[in-house]
Formats: C-alpha cells, sequence, structure tokens
C-alpha cells in the first residue's frame, strides 16, 4: 500500500516537471506552433495580420503584443492562448521582434489621455469610420485568398473590440494617429490636418467603445447548441430525398449531387444505399462566407444526409451555429445564423 | 496520508486536464504549392490507414459560377469498416461522416484546416465515442505532420 501513495508522487512529479519543460520558452518553436499558420513563418502574413510589417512593428510596444497574444481578438479570428503562460508569451514576442532587428520597439505611457468624446465622435466619422466601421467594428474578412487584393497586407482593425481595448494604451493609440502606420493604408492625421487635440478626441472617442465592448462577445456558449439538426420523414427514403432537392433548390441553392454515404469507401454493390448525402450549394453564399473566413469551406458545401434506419426515414445535417463557435469570427456567426435557419426551413419542407 | 493521496489525485487530474485542453480547429500551412501539398495530403491519409472517399473541388464550382478564387478543395476520408460500424451504432454522428480536411492556396504555400473531433465530445457523450474522437484527433494530427513535411 505505501508504494501506491509514491507512485502517484513519482506520476505527479513526471506532469509538473513535464509541464516545465514544455513550457520552457523558445520564441520561434513556440510561434511555429501556434502562430505560423496563419501569420505565416516569416510573419508575412495570411489568414492573420503581417507581424513582420515595420509599420506594424514600429507603432506597437510589446505590451500590446503580449496582451494581443494572451486575450486575443473575441469574434475576430485571432484566438487568445490562454495556455500559455506570461513567460512564453514574452518568447513569442521576442521572435517577433527579431525579425526587424533594425526597428527600435516603442514603448507607451499607460496614462490615459482626455478629449472630448463628442467631437472624437464627429471626427470618427469623418476620418476613420470608412475603413474602420462606423461603430468601429473594423474591416470585413480576413485571409488573403478571398477577401482582400494581395497588395493591401491589412484589414482595418476591430478598434471597438475588447481585446483590442484591453492590448492598446491611449498613448499607442495616439502615436498610430500621429505617424500612421507605413505600409498600410493608416495614414499620420496629423499631416491630414488634425491638431493634437483632435487627436486626443478621437483617442478619447476610441476609448469610449469600452463600454459597449462586452456586447461583442458570443450570447451562447457552443454547448448550448445541439451538435445537429434532425427530423423524422413520414415518406419513404427515395421520396425523402427528392424533397430535399426541391427544398433545397427552393432556397435558392443549386444542387450539386446526391451520393452515398460509404460511396468511395466500399465497392459498388457493397454499399449501404440507405444513407443518402444531398450536396447543394449557394455559390454567392459561398464565396461570401469564404471572404468573411477562407477556413469555413471545411463545413461547405451544404449537405442534408436522408437514412432509413429501423423503417423510420430521418433527414440530418450538421448545426452551423454550433461549428460557427470553431472559427471565433462574429461576422461568420451571423452568416452561420442565417444557415442554421436555411436548414430548419429545409428539413421542414421536406418532411411535410 | 489517504488525504494526500487524494490531494495528489486531483492535482495530477488537474495538471492532466489543463494539458490536454483542445484546440478547435487543426491547421497546417505547407511551403509547397497547392498541387503538391494535394498530393502529401492524399498520401498522408493513405499511410495513417484512411481511404479516401472523395474530393470536393470547391473552387470549380465558384469558378463557374463567374467567382475569382484560389485552389480550394475538401478532402473527404475514413475507414470504410469503422464508417458502417460509426454509422449504424450513432445515427446521430452521419453528419459528421467521414472525416474531412480543407486545403486552399495562399499565394505560393498551402494551407490545411480541420475541425478538431474533440469538439464533438461534449455532444456526443458516449465513452467509446471519446475514444474514437481522441484517436481523429492524433490520426488528423499526423496527416497534417506529415504533409507539412512532406515539403
Amino acid at each position: 500500500m505505501n508504494r501506491l501513495p509514491r507512485c502517484f508522487c513519482f506520476l505527479f512529479m513526471l506532469v509538473v516537471v513535464g509541464h516545465a519543460y514544455a513550457a520552457a520558452p523558445d520564441g520561434a518553436r513556440l510561434y511555429a506552433q501556434h502562430c505560423a499558420v496563419c501569420h505565416g513563418d516569416s510573419g508575412t502574413g495570411g489568414v492573420g495580420v503581417p507581424l513582420a510589417l515595420p509599420g506594424f512593428q514600429a507603432s506597437v510596444d510589446d505590451a500590446y503584443l503580449h496582451e494581443t497574444i494572451r486575450r486575443g481578438r473575441p469574434g475576430r479570428v485571432m484566438p487568445a492562448f490562454t495556455r500559455l503562460s506570461a513567460a512564453e508569451i514574452d518568447a513569442i514576442v521576442g521572435h517577433l521582434r527579431g525579425w526587424r532587428k533594425n526597428t527600435v520597439a516603442p514603448t507607451f505611457a499607460t496614462t490615459r489621455i482626455r478629449g472630448d468624446v463628442h467631437k472624437g465622435a464627429a471626427l470618427f466619422a469623418q476620418h476613420c469610420a470608412s475603413c474602420h466601421g462606423d461603430q468601429g467594428q473594423g474591416g470585413h474578412g480576413t485571409g488573403v485568398t478571398f477577401s482582400r487584393p494581395r497588395d493591401l497586407p491589412i484589414i482595418a482593425p476591430a478598434l471597438n473590440n475588447p481585446g483590442f481595448l484591453a492590448a492598446a494604451s491611449d498613448s499607442q493609440i495616439k502615436a498610430t494617429l500621429m505617424r500612421g502606420r507605413e505600409g498600410t493604408p493608416m495614414v499620420s492625421f496629423l499631416k491630414q490636418g488634425l491638431s493634437e487635440q483632435d487627436i486626443d478626441a478621437l483617442v478619447a472617442y476610441v476609448r469610449s467603445f469600452a463600454a459597449t465592448a462586452a456586447s461583442a462577445q458570443p450570447a451562447t456558449a457552443i454547448d448550448d447548441e445541439p451538435a445537429m439538426l434532425m427530423m423524422e420523414s413520414p415518406y419513404t427514403l427515395e421520396e425523402t430525398v427528392e424533397a430535399v432537392k426541391r427544398a433545397a433548390v427552393g432556397k435558392n441553392f443549386r444542387l450539386i449531387r446526391d451520393q452515398i454515404l460509404e460511396d468511395g469507401l466500399f465497392p459498388a454493390g457493397q454499399q449501404n444505399t440507405r444513407q443518402v448525402m444531398v450536396y447543394f450549394c449557394n455559390f454567392k453564399f459561398l464565396y461570401d462566407a469564404l471572404a468573411l473566413d477562407p477556413r469555413v469551406g471545411l463545413f461547405l458545401p451544404c449537405r442534408v444526409t436522408v437514412v432509413e434506419r429501423e423503417g423510420k426515414v430521418l433527414v440530418m445535417s450538421i448545426n452551423p451555429k454550433r461549428l460557427s463557435h470553431l472559427f471565433n469570427n462574429a461576422a461568420l456567426d451571423r452568416a452561420c445564423d442565417e444557415m442554421y435557419k436555411l436548414y430548419e426551413e429545409i428539413l421542414e419542407e421536406a418532411t411535410l | 496520508m489517504r488525504r494526500l493521496l487524494r490531494g495528489v489525485l486531483v492535482l495530477l487530474v488537474c495538471a492532466v486536464a489543463v494539458g490536454a485542453r483542445a484546440e478547435d480547429l487543426l491547421m497546417a500551412r505547407s511551403h509547397a504549392q497547392f498541387e503538391e501539398s494535394m498530393a502529401a495530403l492524399q498520401q498522408a491519409i493513405g499511410a495513417q490507414g484512411y481511404t479516401l472517399s472523395r474530393v470536393q473541388r470547391v473552387d470549380i464550382g465558384l469558378t463557374a459560377s463567374g467567382f475569382t478564387t484560389d485552389k480550394y478543395r475538401v478532402v473527404f476520408f475514413g475507414k470504410p469498416a469503422e464508417i458502417r460500424a460509426l454509422s449504424a451504432d450513432h445515427p446521430d454522428l452521419i453528419p459528421y461522416l467521414p472525416l474531412q480536411i480543407a486545403i486552399f492556396a495562399e499565394g505560393d504555400e498551402t494551407l490545411l484546416i480541420a475541425a478538431n473531433p474533440v469538439h464533438l465530445t461534449a455532444a456526443y457523450t458516449d465513452p467509446e465515442l471519446g475514444a474514437v474522437f481522441a484517436r481523429w484527433e492524433q490520426d488528423l494530427r499526423a496527416i497534417l505532420d506529415a504533409v507539412r513535411q512532406a515539403e
């Protein structure tokens, strides 16, 4: 019996030592593991913003980068890396800085900048809203593939995002407004004719977004949503498949194909033919969804599966609302809400 | 002594749980161009013991409808006997069968994305399925690693 506690202690030590080893702050390794897939191996950007851009590196401090990694951008694709320790995040920041050794990383004071919020609101509408959105919600989409031409390296950030507001100091926002960000469409507003007082007003207005930033959080958790939608059909499998097709076409989808689940997995003649997948697509919707997030093609084109089982015919699909949570993309959440309603309607119509 | 043992156990479980928290999406970047990455993906799927079921050419449909797009495919695959058994025992899992990986060009490089099957664990609570999802996660990671290293 004495051996058992010793064994557990040994196991516990193994886990603790294992974690400590895994947490060894090797910035390059951590970057490759967590960041490179979106931001590119050398920070040239892609789904994520180009972190190596000199204009970006020169206008953000290490605290901003650290907080951005820690908190992410809720609803704007960039996840919160809550599992990384402070030392690991610092190591990643150090790695990012290594790309631009000639660029001196700025440091910004954390003191609040006072300004006239009402004046800031008017200036924002006039000078900023066209890129950052009328509520500071940022530009649309992500990724170079669908949503922006390759000569535009960056999408206007969401200034009303709680992650941004927590990461960016007033001084940093002010410095960006005054100097602009070279290599991006963000220009110097001093050069555009604004005074320092105007810029302080803009900073105060951007900071005022914090009051409404909490509403940007997703209203539901992933586990509140069922994984799939399912209805029972009163018709035969063949009739139901045809009904699904009619319902999809009635919702402006184009039929792609119908296919047996086991197609390609078993030779013809040995397949279970009572599990039929109907694929359909609205290419405009698909294109728009891919512009919001090029990764979402993973769950496209649309599919409804009709299954005959124990004398019952079931019609089922994924639940887009649940899957949307995987992408941390509020714009995509809205598209998936729409898709959810369409799936529901198709399932209902096919089983009426 | 029992208290100590219980404390150690609780700490051990917590430590393992923290270490095991899953990412929602499994992603990989290949430095190879799309065609090479696609070939590597199909090879990796086979090497991991899966059968390719179908390749959905998303870009072809988009282009035919007048939209400009880079190369974009969705690759479906599974282990035939496993898909048959799961669809028979757990018909409510069918919308998630077979497994799939999206692959698309990003300039001269290629991105690959898969949903982490472990995200289904909360909805499908059968422990047997939990083990299947965990194994799929490992297999998907191995496939993505193989494509990444194939360049």
